[in-house]
């Protein structure tokens, strides 16, 4: 057990520090898109609320809160994917721009 | 099929991190959305075909035949991309900010159910499961969830106009808060340590969702960029817990991306307004007091359309201050139409952004590239504010206290020592304002009083259309 809280703090850290490098360089432009595309990477939290509803022990409190995480969290994924490409897309270079 | 599905969560989290690098610039930003996407998308299908079975000899068993309640997982799985998509095509650019406070509330609130689902299922069974760092991980996962689930709400009724933007605050807010908090950490310590306590965990939830109400309706419109980077945040460390306590390095990894970019962006945010994490959360800024601010009348120069007009033509370099005015008149498509107005006559124009203009990091440039300005146009305050004693024409749209001369020289002002656009410097200046009262945070601007300085009174959209009216005509005559 110890031994596996010690490799998921490993974990943590490593994740933490590459994460503050990674955004660090993310250009200030950029800053709104960034928020809603990390906001759909958390929704990762979708897995756990996978897992929970689709256990076969899972009891029916636990299907119901299951079921609205999922809901909730697929909405996340989903519209925070295409709401970052449509806003990143508009992000155009003279010249692209057309007339 | 354990190795396999290992491997696949290596590759997500791998993609997740690649996506974020690729954030770094408009041309590969959208390289980064479709890493992010395929990410996901493994993420999504190794957890099916890896569900955890029971654990026979120490052995746990994976497969896609562990999944049970297959339509409950359907039908979620089916609302949520029916709600998602009309929501990411259908929402305004303006809207923005609002949309990230909800899908902040959205994520928080699936990791705390995961938590409290996750507590009642396995305390029954087995107290012993229930224990270490297993209990702590779930607790601050809830915790954490719940208040940031009611905070964002809070944050969007804000950004939505619902609620009233300006500070909701009482007598001995901070103490009550405080010692709310102090009630629902003892709660989660004492939860931590006898989990059979199960009639606690209601009450601790409880607790966690109205402390994340009383967090926020003491924050002010303006210090939303700040409060929706920490929100992010939490949100990110809710789904890092979630995987401390399910055992999935994936989870971990995940959430603690999403929690160092809303550390990152918040410490932005404050450091562009010159202050502390604890004073944007605890100080309610703009508060009443300020308003009683002395009441004399000073003089100042206003303009018609028709004379900003000439002014502008006759300038050479002009540079246009957005702020969250800009976004409340929708007026970005309007400024595009005289930014190339003035662009074809030859005058250099550009925007100066400061951080913190409007209600999220950012929210300025994806305006403004919504109505196809080239973002090479944007430019942050530090590399914009050497060009104002060079530039003739400072134009002011929907921007109030970041260009406020205040921050620099008036130590008793509340926002002194913020770091502002040097909107003074520039030969004239124009500010696009509905009238001279002022700004949400109830301070006085000395930048409307200059002699330099002309107001141009009016709704930001329609002024604007009428500068681009203007413009035209005169040359013609």
């Amino acid at each position: 057990m110890t031994s596996d809280l010690e490799l998921f703090l490993f974990v943590f850290m490593l994740a933490t520090f590459i994460g503050l490098e990674v955004i660090r360089k993310v250009s200030p432009l950029l800053h709104t898109p960034l928020m809603s595309l990390t906001n759909a990477i958390s929704a990762i939290s979708v897995v756990g609320a996978i897992i929970i509803t689709g256990n076969e022990h899972a009891t029916e409190l636990s299907k119901i809160l299951g079921f609205i995480a999922i809901t909730a969290v697929v909405t996340n994924i989903v519209s925070g994917f295409l709401i970052t490409d449509r806003m990143v897309k508009m992000f155009k270079k003279r010249g692209e721009v057309k007339k | 099929m354990e190795h396999l599905v290992q491997y696949l969560y290596i590759i997500s989290a791998g993609l997740f991190i690649l996506s974020l690098k690729w954030m770094n610039h408009p041309d590969s930003s959208r390289h980064g959305v479709f890493a992010g996407e395929i990410g996901m998308l493994i993420a999504i299908i190794a957890t099916f075909i890896g569900f955890p079975g029971p654990i026979t000899a120490g052995v746990q068993a994976v497969g896609i035949g562990f999944v049970h309640n297959w339509t409950w997982i359907i039908a979620a799985l089916v609302i949520g991309t029916a709600v998602g998509i009309p929501i990411a095509y259908i929402m305004p650019m303006t809207a923005v900010p609002q949309r990230t406070a909800l899908s902040h509330a959205c994520g928080a609130l699936a990791a705390a159910l995961v938590g409290t689902a996750e507590f009642y299922q396995r305390q029954p069974n087995n107290a012993a499961e229930l224990r270490g760092f297993i209990i702590v991980a779930l607790v601050i996962e809830t915790l954490l969830g719940y208040l940031t689930f009611t905070g964002s709400l809070m944050a969007m009724g804000k950004l939505q106009e619902v609620l009233p933007q300006r500070p909701i605050t009482y007598r001995n807010q901070n103490a009550v808060n405080f010692l709310l908090f102090a009630i629902a950490l003892g709660l989660a310590v004492w939860l931590a340590i006898d989990p059979t306590q199960t009639q606690l965990f209601p009450i601790f939830a409880g607790l966690s969702l109205l402390f994340g109400v009383l967090l926020i309706i003491p924050i002010g419109g303006a210090d939303m960029p700040t409060v929706i980077a920490i929100l992010n945040s939490y949100a990110g460390l809710s789904a890092c817990a979630m995987g401390f306590a399910l055992g999935s390095r994936l989870l971990v990894v995940a959430g603690a991306l999403d929690g160092s970019s809303g550390l990152i962006l918040s410490i932005i945010m404050c450091k562009a307004m010159n202050r502390s994490f604890t004073n944007v959360l605890f100080g309610a800024f703009g508060q009443v007091q300020m308003s009683t601010a002395k009441a004399e009348q000073r003089s100042y120069r206003s303009a018609s359309a028709e004379e900003a007009a000439s002014i502008l033509e006759s300038a050479s370099s002009v540079i246009i201050i957005p702020g969250y005015g800009l976004a409340v008149a929708q007026a970005q498509h309007k400024i595009r139409e005289l930014f190339d107005s003035l662009t074809k006559r030859g005058i250099d124009v550009k925007f100066g952004i400061h951080p913190v203009a409007g209600r999220m990091p950012g929210h300025m440039n994806v305006l403004l590239a919504e109505a196809d300005i080239p973002y090479d146009k944007l430019v942050e305050m530090d590399e914009i504010n050497g060009d104002f004693p060079q530039c003739d024409v400072a134009l002011v749209i929907g921007a109030n206290d970041v260009t406020n001369p205040k921050a620099r020289t008036d130590k008793t002002s509340p926002i002194y020592g913020m770091p502002i656009l040097d909107v003074d410097k520039a030969r004239t200046v124009m500010v696009i304002k509905r009238s001279m009262n002022p700004g949400f945070a109830g301070i006085d601007n000395d930048l409307y009083y200059l002699d330099k300085t002309l107001m141009l009174f009016g709704d930001a959209k329609a002024f604007v259309s009428e500068l681009v009216k203007e413009l035209p005509a005169r040359v013609a005559a």
